[in-house]
């Protein structure tokens, strides 16, 4: 970038304490003028509600699987209520809560602000997307109430299409409904961003939250509606009687499982992308550095968005692919860590000699890189044809995923929070208690998954609701855990909701960070975003490493 | 930099995000375009679902295509592909301002997709249903195809069937879709809302349109002309 150089003296505009009159919270207060609001950051709020709560009944389902793990009997549940619960477990969290997590919550909120836009490209389908999801919601309620689902997240056939009695058409449909959520929602930030920039806002002057959800969103349009055909498929089966995946019927399981992770694997990179995206402005910001390498960041985004659609295969070692595929999806998948590892290296750069400041979003974005780490690492063990084998529907597996989308996506969505939440509400929390909580979180985690990663390493196999007593002192130190995570998955909706009655006003810039949504932007921004379209003339992060920040 | 406030009084038809009518179009059009490629990757699922299959049951594709009107299938498409042409004349005529005939040409364009769906329905589907050509456990051709019974692998045939009736009947929900799109875009239409000032609707509507007809140009011959 041969203009990028024009940043040297960017004047830092004065700390502005006051909040504005008219915001976009409080210029109407009916209840049509949020339900019917067409504004992004409404629906941001929108949408932080509702994935709250999905997350709340997520969390449920887990609070009681582990309850019944905690003996080696299976004397909690019977193993079909068993089913049910890690099955919902799974569906209300990835299609509920992480795949619509940081793209439809932080991604709504700040990609207008971020680019200088008044709002997204098409207001109308961002409100309609919303409505999509609630649809969704309701069924997957429904199906929960009237019978659940007990064949796994995965819907594999021969199981969802032949041996279970519950819901399956149902949870299909909602599987389905849902995904158009995330199509449209999608397709609405590749417009903006490709359309909507402000002046002088070049491709490799965007923040690089901006780079992580173009790549997402090329993977929600591609990949979703894959998956939307394929869960059809199966449903439709169930109902007529026909096999196209049903061996008995002869069809064929493989069939299924690769159409499955032609999308769910890069639906994984739709939940954690995002997350790095966020990270990528916290570090910057509280390292009061510049990112290190920042094409090489926004590059590695689309690199992984590419060649995550190419690696499927590392779910199916055993399911009887052919073994050349493997080897070529064996091969793929050490590629795909290449993006990612280069994404923590460039962090980990960023930190160096960099004026760190431990903010809470930072507590939270530093355990974002160590357990990611862990779970991108113990990722490639799994991606090992040979060493899978073993491995394959091991607690090894939950523990690797938890680590990717618990310790990276919701360690990243809790960053994002809080680095944000001053922005959205105009509010300040309470820092001790949010860095305590941080901790508190990151230890509970740990102490969670860690030991199934022992677990799994020794055998034990995932989905059942006993197992053999050598494997309970793990069992017990995971529920211990689980019950340290809930407390400190709990404890900030108290501090956010107390912060918006007696917070501190948090100004237009309270991390002196650099950015549109901060430098021009009032908190909370005004219903119109900005008074007047930014002109940018910088590259993005222009720290210079000398402000310094109390908080 | 002013604000673009003071242009905004010129053009109606420009929604307050945007700063120009061009950028407004570009917008709408790359979205249009991006719909269109999660519509290929939905169709594509079970286009990969059919290849799989045609591959390795051959025989049963053979022995289900030979039952399919190639009559009624190749009308179908001439049809469709008329429906097509009316469209995009609809397009030329909004573009040019002669708002009459383009009222007319979305009306020709909505008869001839209804004639497909229904010569589909009525020569198509409901024989088949008659004659027990419903995959799963109504299966149980008869009558006209009779013959069909004596096919070693009636599995397979099924599943023929089966992929037969999902993609043409979820080519067939597209052009629904269409009809509850168009039938609001005519009446819009005759009260003379479109013109060459606004004319992205009936553009992208017709992206539409051609992709629908396109998906249909790939099903014919994968059904009706499998040798």
């Amino acid at each position: 970038m041969a203009n990028a150089t024009t940043t040297d003296h960017i004047d830092i505009p004065e700390r502005d304490y006051a909040a504005p009159a008219v915001h976009y919270l409080n210029w109407q207060y009916t209840a049509s003028s949020w339900l019917l609001t067409l504004d992004h950051k409404r629906i941001a709020i929108l949408y932080l509600i509702t994935i709250s709560i999905f997350f709340m009944v997520g969390g449920l389902f887990a609070t009681i699987f582990r309850m019944e793990l905690l003996t080696p009997e299976g004397d909690l549940l019977n193993a079909d209520t068993y089913n049910k619960m890690f099955t919902l477990h799974g569906v209300v969290m990835i299609f509920f809560f992480l795949i619509p997590s940081i793209p439809a919550v932080l991604g709504n909120f700040l990609l207008p602000l971020m680019i200088g836009a008044k709002d997204v490209a098409f207001p109308r389908l961002n409100l309609f997307s919303w409505y999509i999801l609630i649809i969704g919601g309701t069924m997957a309620v429904t199906l929960t109430v009237t019978g659940g689902l007990d064949t796994g997240w995965t819907f594999y056939s021969p199981l969802s299409t032949h041996f279970a009695n519950t819901n399956v058409f149902l949870a299909a449909l909602t599987v389905f409904v849902t995904g158009f959520s995330s199509i449209l929602t999608g397709l609405n930030f590749l417009v903006t961003i490709h359309k909507m920039r402000a002046p002088g806002l070049t491709w490799f002057r965007l923040p690089l939250f901006i780079w992580a959800i173009y790549a997402t969103s090329i993977i929600q349009i591609l990949g979703t509606p894959v998956v939307a055909i394929t869960i059809l498929l199966a449903g439709i089966e169930r109902v007529w009687g026909v096999g196209i995946f049903d061996p008995y019927l002869g069809g064929d399981p493989v069939l299924f499982q690769h159409m499955f992770w032609f999308y769910s694997h890069p639906a994984v990179y739709i939940m954690i992308l995002p997350g790095m995206g966020a990270i990528s402005e916290i570090i910057a910001c509280f390292s009061r550095n510049r990112v290190f390498g920042y094409e090489f960041i926004a590059f590695s985004s689309v690199a992984i968005a590419i060649i995550g659609f190419l690696v499927w295969g590392h779910h199916m070692y055993v399911s009887g692919q052919s073994m050349y595929a493997g080897y070529v999806f064996s091969i793929l998948t050490m590629i795909v860590a290449v993006p990612s590892a280069i994404k923590i290296f460039n962090w980990t750069a960023t930190l160096y000699k960099g004026n760190v400041v431990w903010a809470t979003p930072m507590l939270y974005a530093i355990g974002f890189i160590g357990l990611f780490a862990i779970g991108g690492a113990t990722g490639l063990f799994l991606g090992i044809l040979g060493l899978d084998v073993p491995l394959h529907d091991t607690y090894f597996v939950v523990a690797h995923f938890h680590y990717v989308m618990v310790g990276g996506m919701v360690m990243a969505y809790l960053a994002g929070l809080h680095f944000w939440w001053p922005k959205m509400t105009g509010k300040m929390y309470p820092q001790l208690p949010a860095q305590v909580c941080a901790v508190v979180i990151f230890v509970g985690f740990n102490l969670t998954f860690f030991p199934q990663f022992l677990a799994g390493w020794m055998g034990m196999p995932r989905r059942y609701h006993s197992y053999h007593p050598d494997f309970q002192i793990w069992n017990v130190l995971s529920t211990a855990g689980a019950g340290v995570l809930g407390v400190g998955f709990t404890v900030p909706v108290f501090y956010f909701l107390w912060s918006l009655f007696y917070g501190k006003t948090a100004g237009s810039n309270p991390w002196g960070a650099r950015g549109l949504e901060w430098e021009q932007c009032t908190s909370p921004p005004d219903p119109h975003n900005f008074h007047h379209t930014p002109v940018v003339d910088h590259i993005a992060y222009p720290y210079t490493g000398e402000e310094t920040l109390s908080v | 930099m002013s604000s673009a406030a003071d242009t905004h009084e010129h053009n109606p038809h420009l929604a307050h995000h945007f700063e120009t009518i061009e950028q407004q179009e570009e917008a709408q059009s790359m979205g249009m375009w991006l719909f269109l490629a999660q519509e290929f990757m939905f169709f594509g699922g079970l286009f990969c679902a059919y290849a799989v299959w045609r591959f390795t049951y051959h025989d049963a594709w053979f022995e289900g295509s030979s039952h399919l009107s190639t009559f009624w299938g190749g009308l179908n498409t001439i049809v469709l592909l008329l429906s097509s042409y009316t469209m995009a004349m609809g397009v030329y005529y909004c573009q040019i301002g002669d708002t009459k005939r383009l009222t007319n040409r979305l009306i020709m364009t909505l008869g001839l997709g209804i004639v497909f769906v229904a010569v589909k329905l009525q020569f198509e589907w409901f024989p088949k249903f008659h004659d027990g050509v419903v995959p799963g456990q109504w299966w149980g051709p008869a009558g006209h195809y009779a013959d069909m019974a004596a096919f070693p692998e009636q599995g397979h045939l099924q599943l023929f069937y089966f992929l037969y009736y999902v993609m043409t009947g979820m080519h067939a929900f597209h052009m629904l879709i269409g009809f509850g799109i168009l039938i609001p875009l005519i009446v819009m239409s005759a009260m003379g809302k479109f013109g060459p000032q606004r004319f992205m609707a009936i553009l992208n509507f017709g992206l539409y349109w051609h992709f629908v007809d396109i998906v249909w140009v790939f099903l014919f011959p994968m059904f009706y002309l499998v040798t």
